[in-house]
């Protein structure tokens, strides 16, 4: 086990920078493909959209980003997410988001170093309005 | 059906939600979220990653535990939080246990709060996803 960190200045130089935001415009399909891919048949989903939808709308540079900086670390997992609803995000809906990392962390794991990443998202409705703030860690390991 | 305020205790178990995920699942969940990465549908990638087989995204578990909740708050209820740790992995072709209970019952800015522990175990009876719910209920003096 080594000591050395395997935090790189690529990944540093991420570190608050905020990424987006990235527009997703909230078709019907989308929202029914979302439902029937998580098996959940609830007529509220309809028109509005079930509770883990914002994992579709991804700030996709911010996790590019991440994903693609150069690392020893080859695995990567998701290690938690947390949502919290401000506002319902209805079909019909523009909603941005901006995808920000907070937070780097190593330790020592039982296979070598671990790595986690602490990203924040928050996503906006065409009325400017706050709809949902997301937290995701991923591990690297 | 409505689930008031009023009539959920703390300590009670909400009504559990049993999940059988196919590799079919996990393509669909893959390309409606837009999550590729291959160890959930790819078994040779996923063996290479260390992985025993293919694993189920975390977050279509924590979508199963919503699910969970959400049919059981009903159509009057919101839900205003929900967050989940990947402490284990749920494997394709094995079932996913969905669990959650009442830990609390506060009221805040006027609404009527709870708070549920949610899990998921697999079939070995280990923890894969835990987490909290937050949802907010109506009462029944409100109702008319």
């Amino acid at each position: 086990m080594s000591d050395e960190t395997i935090i790189s200045e690529e990944l540093q130089s991420l570190l608050n920078v905020p990424f987006g935001p990235e527009v997703y415009d909230i078709e019907k399909g989308m929202v029914k493909k979302f439902a029937e891919a998580i098996d959940d048949p609830n007529a509220r989903w309809q028109s509005e959209t079930p509770p883990t939808f914002p994992a579709a709308l991804v700030p996709t540079e911010l996790i590019h980003r991440l994903f693609n900086a150069k690392s020893p670390l080859k695995r990567l997992l998701n290690g938690s997410s947390e949502l919290e609803y401000l506002k319902p995000i209805k079909v019909g809906d523009v909603i941005s988001v901006t995808g920000i990392l907070t937070r780097l962390r190593q330790v020592a794991g039982a296979e070598g170093p671990t790595l986690f990443m602490f990203t924040e998202m928050t996503y906006t409705n065409q009325r400017g309005e706050l709809v949902v703030k997301g937290k995701n860690t991923y591990v690297k390991y | 059906m409505t689930v008031y305020y009023e009539d959920i205790e703390v300590g009670s178990e909400i009504p559990a939600l049993v999940k059988y995920p196919t590799t079919m699942r996990l393509v669909k969940y893959a390309g409606a979220s837009g999550d590729y990465y291959q160890i959930h549908y790819d078994k040779d990638i996923a063996m290479a990653n260390g992985l025993p087989g293919v694993i189920v995204h975390g977050w279509l578990t924590l979508s199963f535990l919503g699910q969970m909740v959400t049919d059981w708050m009903g159509e009057k209820g919101t839900l205003e939080k929900l967050n989940g740790s990947y402490r284990g992995m749920n494997l394709v072709h094995e079932e996913i246990f969905c669990y959650g209970k009442v830990t609390k019952k506060y009221a805040e800015n006027n609404k009527n709060c709870a708070r549920v522990e949610i899990w998921a175990e697999n079939p070995k009876g280990e923890k894969t996803v835990t987490g909290t719910a937050v949802v907010t209920l109506p009462a029944r003096e409100q109702v008319n």
